[in-house]
């Protein structure tokens, strides 16, 4: 067979069954037994919709994520999905064609080192010149993007290489001298964590992505009920412990809950679970979390300490690090338990005097986060989320109750904005019969709306919450408080031009129009009853709305305000 | 801030060393000198990188090479027991004819270093010792004038007896 067919037959063998991709010269001769393949293709309408598409499927799924792409500018493309799903632990794959590689280094047409240009924001890449390499390059991609803490690998293939006669073999075995497997954590310091805990009078369990990466949110659940600590659940995390819960106490960091960001604060021990202490957590790192000790559970060693010092280090899958912990902890227990009582006594006073709310507008406008709240009332628990970047994703990180793993998809490290529509494109492919909305901005819509179109031609049918408040809303925040409302540059005008609902229907979905609290309900209802084709709901919200709490950025997690210029009353609570 | 040696055994496949340094450049660590070359096993290279970092930061170094899939293994060598090793080539004038030269070659001499060519007007000297040492012997010869200088980053190896 070709090298081609050979890598088509890996992608098979590899488990593939959907993937999203654009054919182009020098992939060209891969999309012949593409044809012939049971892979799903998608063909998108712009590479980094690929990208995302494979990311929002993974996240979805919890299976590795597929991109595939032609050289030089197809592969640039795929350069921010990439650097997106590494910072955010995701599985992805990436295959791109390459020139032939008699042409490589003479700045051929369609040209880019995408293995040079990928190293800094991939776990792993490879470029492969021979047919014969081509399984084991794909199967060693599949394996180092799914194991361990998971992330984005590509495989650049070249032409000729596709092009190539050869017998096709799948590598029976997987020999990585270098890729160690960390999962198992040492039974010691399991020990000396589950001493800790015993030790604690103010614990909390701070939870990271890395658990529902890990699908270890039933043995979260027992292990927090076990302790009985507040549970604070990042960005990431949002949905690994059900937000009902009585243990859980909020999201913590720049626009966490009060009692989320205070309890950490407060606390005598974080039980770090898959988490990495980033900045928008941590706030002003010197002042986070003073008087904690730190059990930093992670599977990726270099994370431990990297940020904060770790007294007790748990290297391993987080997973069988809660098993091992649960029986470790009540023998512990047996032994002597810690009264939580003072401390949900402090921690209950700050979560009912500072819930996460919001201003009504006076003018009678639609508040943005009303919007939210009512589309997360009315939607089916198992509804999954997408968000871009910006306020509209602080709000549905805040007013939707998650109460299931996989159910919040969104772009957390990197911060990519127009990942909601490509990313809900392929959750929905990844979970066919599940509702997904993604809940987007005026600004992100407009830098990946066209995959719109992908889903409408492919019987894709998402829904869009477009949180329209004809600005950069997140910029425009910063600027209101700290550039002395001074909008330089954050006007989009997207009340006038594009007009939403058209553009909708031009695309081949059904365009929806809401500008009064009262059509709010009735408008997600009509947006529900459509199932055979993706809607866009123009939500045209009042645009000062603002996010909060917030903990501006560089300065102490003591400091977040509610509102602004307004610090809660610590003198009226208990501390 | 302390120089440390690291010890790096790598696949020995094709970019593998963009790998290295732009892992060392992207996290902010700066490299002081790096060698490569190959091992007793043809599909095994040795990057041998001397890093100027503190104690935490120096297990941040060793955490993130070790990610690197290529990234066989990594050792951090003390200098108390490795031998560790440069190589110099320097070219230095003969300004002052015979004086010059037999002052040059006391110093030589010293150091154990020797002479690899000889002109009227310069000598090159070749010389492979301790870092400390190769520091001396530049130090020592600054003075006649040095007219071009050329140097290798540390290899080393681990001593076999180290107590």
């Amino acid at each position: 067979m070709t090298g081609a067919q050979s890598l088509i037959r890996s992608l098979e063998n590899a488990g593939v069954d959907v993937m999203f991709g654009i054919p182009g010269g020098a992939i060209l001769p891969a999309y012949d037994p593409i044809y012939d393949s049971k892979i799903r293709h998608i063909l998108v309408r712009h590479e980094q919709g690929a990208g995302h598409a494979a990311t929002g499927y993974a996240q979805a799924t919890g299976r590795v994520g597929t991109c595939i792409a032609t050289s030089g500018p197809g592969a640039t493309n795929l350069v921010t999905p990439i650097a997106d799903a590494q910072m955010d632990s995701v599985p992805l794959v990436a295959i791109t064609g390459q020139v032939p590689s008699s042409a490589i280094g003479t700045d051929a047409f369609q040209e880019a080192d995408i293995r040079g240009i990928t190293m800094p924001v991939t776990k792993h890449n490879s470029l492969v010149t021979r047919a014969v390499d081509i399984p084991r390059a794909i199967a060693e991609a599949y394996h180092i993007a799914a194991s361990g803490r998971p992330g984005a690998v590509l495989v650049d293939v070249a032409k000729d290489a596709l092009q190539e006669k050869v017998n096709y073999e799948w590598p029976k075995n997987i020999d990585l001298p270098g890729y160690r497997d960390h999962s198992q954590p040492v039974p010691q310091s399991i020990r000396d964590a589950a001493a800790l805990i015993a030790q604690s009078a103010r614990p909390v369990l701070y939870v990271g992505g890395g658990v529902i990466k890990a699908n270890a949110h039933k043995e979260l659940r027992a292990l927090a009920e076990l302790v009985g600590a507040p549970v604070v659940t990042t960005l990431m995390a949002r949905g690994a412990f059900p937000d009902s819960h009585q243990l859980h106490v909020g999201m913590p960091g720049m626009h966490g809950s009060v009692a989320a960001v205070t309890s950490l604060q407060k606390a005598d021990l974080l039980i770090t679970l898959g988490a990495r202490f980033d900045d928008r957590v941590t706030g002003k790192l010197s002042t986070f979390a003073p008087g904690a000790k730190v059990i930093h559970a992670d599977i990726d060693p270099a994370e431990i300490g990297k940020n904060r010092h770790a007294d007790v280090p748990v290297i391993g899958d987080v997973r069988l690090t809660m098993a091992q912990l649960l029986p470790a902890v009540k023998a512990e227990f047996a032994k002597s338990q810690p009264d939580l009582t003072p401390w949900w006594k402090q921690v209950e006073g700050w979560r009912t005097t500072y819930p996460v709310g919001y201003d009504v507008p006076s003018d009678g406008s639609l508040s943005p986060q009303y919007v939210i709240e009512r589309l997360g009332k009315i939607s089916d628990p198992d509804t999954i989320y997408t968000a871009g970047v910006g306020q509209h994703q602080m709000w549905a990180s805040q007013f939707i109750s998650y109460e299931k793993p996989r159910t919040w998809l969104n772009s957390g490290g990197l911060g990519t904005m127009g990942y909601a529509v490509p990313a809900a494109m392929g959750a929905k492919v990844g979970a066919p019969d599940t509702t997904v909305w993604a809940i987007d901005g005026d600004g992100c819509f407009q830098m990946t709306n066209q995959e719109l179109v992908t889903c409408a031609i492919n019987n894709i049918p998402i829904k869009v919450a477009l949180i329209n408040n004809e600005s950069l809303g997140m910029v425009r925040q910063w600027q209101t408080l700290f550039y002395n409302q001074r909008y330089s540059n954050t006007d989009l005008h997207s009340k006038r031009v594009p007009d939403f609902a058209k553009l909708a229907d031009a695309m081949g979905c059904i365009g929806l129009r809401c500008e009064r609290p009262e059509d709010v309900d009735k408008t997600i209802e009509a947006a529900m009853a459509i199932t055979d084709q993706p809607v866009v709901v123009d939500f045209n919200v009042f645009r000062d709305a603002m996010v909060w709490p917030m903990v501006a950025a560089g300065t102490s997690n003591d400091d977040i305000m509610i509102a602004r210029e307004l610090a809660p009353d610590w003198d009226s609570q208990e501390l | 801030m302390k120089t440390h040696t690291l010890s790096v055994l790598v696949e020995n496949q094709a970019g593998v060393l963009a790998r290295v340094s732009s892992l060392f450049s992207r996290r902010g660590y700066n490299i002081e000198a790096l060698s490569v070359g190959p091992t007793q096993n043809s599909e095994i290279s040795r990057i041998t990188i001397s890093v100027n970092v503190e104690g935490h930061a120096l297990d941040q170094v060793i955490q993130q090479l070790d990610k690197l899939v290529n990234v066989i293994d990594i050792i951090e060598l003390p200098a108390s027991t490795s031998h560790q090793v440069e190589l110099i080539l320097v070219r230095v004038a003969v300004a002052n004819g015979a004086s010059d030269q037999k002052k040059i070659e006391s110093v030589l001499e010293k150091h154990g270093a020797h002479v690899v060519e000889s002109t009227a007007t310069s000598l090159t000297i070749q010389q492979t010792a301790k870092p400390a040492e190769i520091e001396a012997l530049i130090s020592e010869l600054t003075p006649f004038g040095i007219m071009e200088l050329t140097q290798s980053g540390v290899v080393a190896m681990g001593r076999t007896i180290t107590s």
